[in-house]
């Protein structure tokens, strides 16, 4: 029993992470390309428009992707996680549902209409398209979102007499407090994500020396969205979120910050390494009070550590929860130092004449895909041991009757295509970042014809 | 309200089959009607546009049942588990099959790809039909309300049954051909030249199979499953089914010799919508047998809570509008025999 539920929750967090690296991108630059299209719409200035073809495409080879290891999650809730399935379906039935309905058709096919669509439809109407595929990721986030969040802090529900989890108030259960301020952190993640990658193939081709014109663009609207959104990500909807993990799953807290015993003027750690055995911090690097301060506004506030909770009721994997946290908040800060000189710098004209920040910003492209993993690990980390938390623990939610041998059958195929879709992936986009925003490839006659 | 519910779910299941079903089908034909690489780029550019959208019906279809039946979804996803993997793996192929193919004008790279597409849509489509045989058949379901099965035991209908068995074989052999001929049908109407030709050959090539294995495949349910003539007898309304089923399949002999690619393909599509209803109208209310009746999973046992279902008809009924408007719009757009030339595939 042991082993199954070991490779059930190996399956969900496996598929789940690989999954997650494509709709970061595919929302984040759906939000890049309207802006794109806008401005081309408005100065009817062609090298924005080829901006927007040459990104549309980077998004199509993405959104695939995103498509093809998305459909797995939701069969999951299903095949693996039965038992949770059964008890929470008839609450969060609605917003997968939901998400199927309202995000899915909408994206599906205006997506169509904007990668093939162009010279069919008139400007406008292909700008409209790009909209509706924005609306529609964005969309979809909310809807996922809303879902976990019943499971952060399960409300609008109540318990039928066979013991399922039911719909009460649908209002209570889709704006749940928590999805809030979770969706703006996500989703400014996603658009992180979206600007560096933009900003750092436009450094890539400025250090090329090529494509400079179409560079210049793609720096400056990844370096304004990367800043604005890199400073919104720590204040307010990072703080705002922290403060509600605070409130609401205080254990997770303590166990973020690796505070063993409950303190006034709590400290923070920056570095160091939990030792769980011990209840202590080695070799800590801190800062006195900050925690007291960011959770409580006040210095000498007292904080609740792991001591004060049972520890049946302590995040199941401290060590990996307090290392995914650290390095999520410590690429977010390195965020908004990178993107801050960057934008300073391109106010003063220097940017793109600033070898040594093109070298930078051309490098930082993998950062904002491990920030936005390890935020999504400490929010699911942070929830163990529960599956809906304080209601049903996670390991009473995976299915019974598929053997652990069975689930290592299917979590080793998914790691095998996944491997091979990763590097497919990767090829495909290596090739279209190559071959440049100026060209528009014509399968048919193999011409590279500049439009 | 459970009931209404049941024909939601049954209509999205329904309309996925029609639509995806000619993606399915076109790529079941494809190696063997598309010769040259024009060709094959024309069948791609077929069904190029609206194969993602076809899709998310099947997404739609199980959000929508994860969000009415619960209970259902638990049972059957966690008792189908390797072959609902498995299909999960096939649609991944069909999808980059698909969509990598064009990227690299390079003959074995698009070889590769190509058969990836043919061969993953040939099984899914072996595979939807043995899982519609595994409902309509009974699982084995205790008193848990949950079941496990194999991919296959012995391949006869014993106790300890398998996904696979030769009666779930034949039905996953009637949606192969029916998928096939569904898929030449659309071929011929979207496409010019000796492709449409070729695609006309091979449903006229499917249609005495289909026939044959249509009368088939009744014969061997009412023989497994007497009782699944009870509906129709106690509501005559069912018996529009087999009136419906009959003269699209005389629709369809009639109009494809005589080049009428529209109304095959019309006749194709109620054909294979009304043998969905026709199985679901057998069935209401169960939504998945057992293979001992008293653990059948029905509509009462499965529904979620009534309020949540209430709420859900709202926005349902708002989100199918949306969904139908883009569908039409999409098509629209893309009506037409498919030329080569500008845009990708």
């Amino acid at each position: 029993m042991e082993s199954a539920l070991l490779i059930h929750r190996l399956h969900f967090a496996f598929t789940a992470t690989f999954h997650y690296l494509f709709p970061q991108l595919t929302m984040g630059l759906a939000l890049l390309i309207v802006v794109l299209k806008t401005i081309a719409l408005r100065r009817n200035d062609p090298v924005y428009h080829e901006a927007a073809r040459f990104w549309g495409k980077i998004f199509g080879i993405n959104f695939v992707l995103g498509v093809v290891t998305g459909i797995p999650m939701e069969f999951q809730f299903g095949t693996n996680w039965s038992v949770f399935s059964r008890f929470a379906g008839g609450v969060i039935g609605q917003t997968l549902a939901m998400e199927g309905m309202f995000a899915f058709f909408l994206e599906s096919a205006f997506l169509g209409l904007f990668l093939y669509g162009e010279k069919r439809l008139s400007p406008k109407a292909h700008w409209l398209s790009a909209v509706a595929v924005f609306v529609g990721s964005w969309l979809s986030g909310y809807f996922i979102i809303a879902t976990d969040a019943f499971m952060q802090h399960p409300v609008g529900y109540f318990t039928a007499a066979d013991g399922s989890l039911q719909l009460e108030s649908f209002w209570d259960f889709v704006l749940n407090p928590w999805a809030g301020w979770q969706y703006a952190h996500n989703m400014g993640g996603a658009a992180i994500t979206g600007a560096f990658i933009m900003t750092s193939v436009g450094a890539f081709y400025l250090l090329s020396g090529k494509w400079t014109a179409h560079a210049r663009i793609f720096i400056k609207t990844g370096v304004i969205a990367g800043c604005v959104f890199s400073v919104l990500q720590i204040f307010p909807t990072g703080d705002r979120q922290g403060k509600m993990v605070t409130d609401l799953q205080p254990v997770t807290l303590a166990a973020m910050e690796g505070l063993f015993q409950g303190q006034s003027s709590a400290p923070i750690v920056l570095i160091g390494q939990p030792d769980v055995q011990q209840g202590t911090i080695d070799n800590p690097i801190q800062v006195p009070g900050a925690l007291s301060i960011l959770t409580y506004r006040r210095w000498n506030a007292n904080v609740l550590g792991l001591d004060a909770f049972p520890k049946q009721d302590w995040p199941d994997n401290i060590p990996l929860l307090y290392y995914s946290y650290h390095i999520m908040v410590g690429l977010g800060t390195l965020f908004v130092a990178i993107t801050i000189v960057a934008s300073l710098l391109l106010w003063r004209g220097k940017l793109f004449n600033s070898r040594w920040m093109l070298w930078i910003l051309m490098l930082s492209a993998p950062f904002p895909y491990i920030a936005n993993t390890a935020g999504w690990m400490t929010a699911e980390l942070g929830r163990q041991p529960w599956l809906v938390y304080g209601l049903m623990r996670t390991e009473n939610g995976y299915s019974r009757l598929v053997s652990a041998g069975n689930g290592m059958f299917t979590l080793l195929g998914f790691m095998g295509i996944y491997m091979a879709l990763g590097i497919l992936g990767l090829f495909l986009l290596w090739r279209e970042i190559d071959h440049g925003p100026a060209a528009w490839r014509d399968s048919a006659s193999n011409l590279h014809v500049a439009t | 309200m459970a009931g209404v519910w049941f024909w939601i779910v049954a209509a999205m299941i329904a309309t996925y089959v029609v639509l995806d079903g000619f993606d399915l089908g076109a790529g079941a034909i494809y190696l063997v009607a598309a010769k040259t690489n024009d060709e094959r780029r024309r069948v791609l550019r077929a069904i190029g546009p609206v194969w993602d959208g076809n899709e998310v019906w099947l997404i739609a279809a199980g959000g929508t049942l994860y969000f009415a039946f619960p209970q259902l979804y638990a049972s059957s996803f966690s008792g189908f588990y390797l072959p609902l993997t498995i299909v999960l793996w096939l649609l991944i192929l069909r999808a980059i099959g698909i969509e990598f193919r064009t990227h690299i004008e390079n003959h074995v790279w698009q070889s590769f790809f190509d058969v990836i597409f043919s061969v993953s849509s040939i099984l899914l489509a072996v595979f939807f039909g043995a899982a519609l045989g595994n409902v309509v058949r009974g699982v084995p379901l205790d008193a848990s309300g949950y079941f496990f099965e194999p991919l296959w035991t012995n391949f006869k209908l014993s106790s300890q049954v398998g996904i696979l068995d030769w009666y779930t074989l034949l039905i996953g052999g009637m949606a192969l051909v029916t998928l096939t001929a569904h898929g030449s049908y659309y071929i011929a109407l979207k496409t010019d030249a000796d492709l449409s030709r070729r695609a006309r050959g091979f449903a006229l090539i499917c249609w005495p199979v289909q026939f044959f294995l249509t009368v088939s495949a009744l014969v061997a349910t009412y023989f497994i499953r007497p009782d699944i003539i009870t509906n129709y007898a106690n509501h005559k309304i069912g018996l529009l089914v087999p009136v419906v089923v009959v003269a699209s399949l005389a629709l369809m002999l009639w109009a494809n010799p005589k080049g009428k690619e529209k109304l095959a393909f019309v006749a194709s599509s109620m054909y294979i919508a009304f043998m969905l209803v026709g199985a679901a109208f057998a069935l209401y209310p169960v939504v998945l047998s057992a293979r001992d009746p008293q653990y059948d999973l029905t509509i009462y046992n499965t529904a979620a809570g009534s309020h949540g279902l209430s709420v859900g008809l709202a926005w349902w009924t708002l989100g199918a509008v949306l969904a139908v408007s883009y569908f039409v719009f999409v098509y629209r757009m893309f009506r037409g025999k498919v030329q080569l030339g500008e845009g990708h595939y």
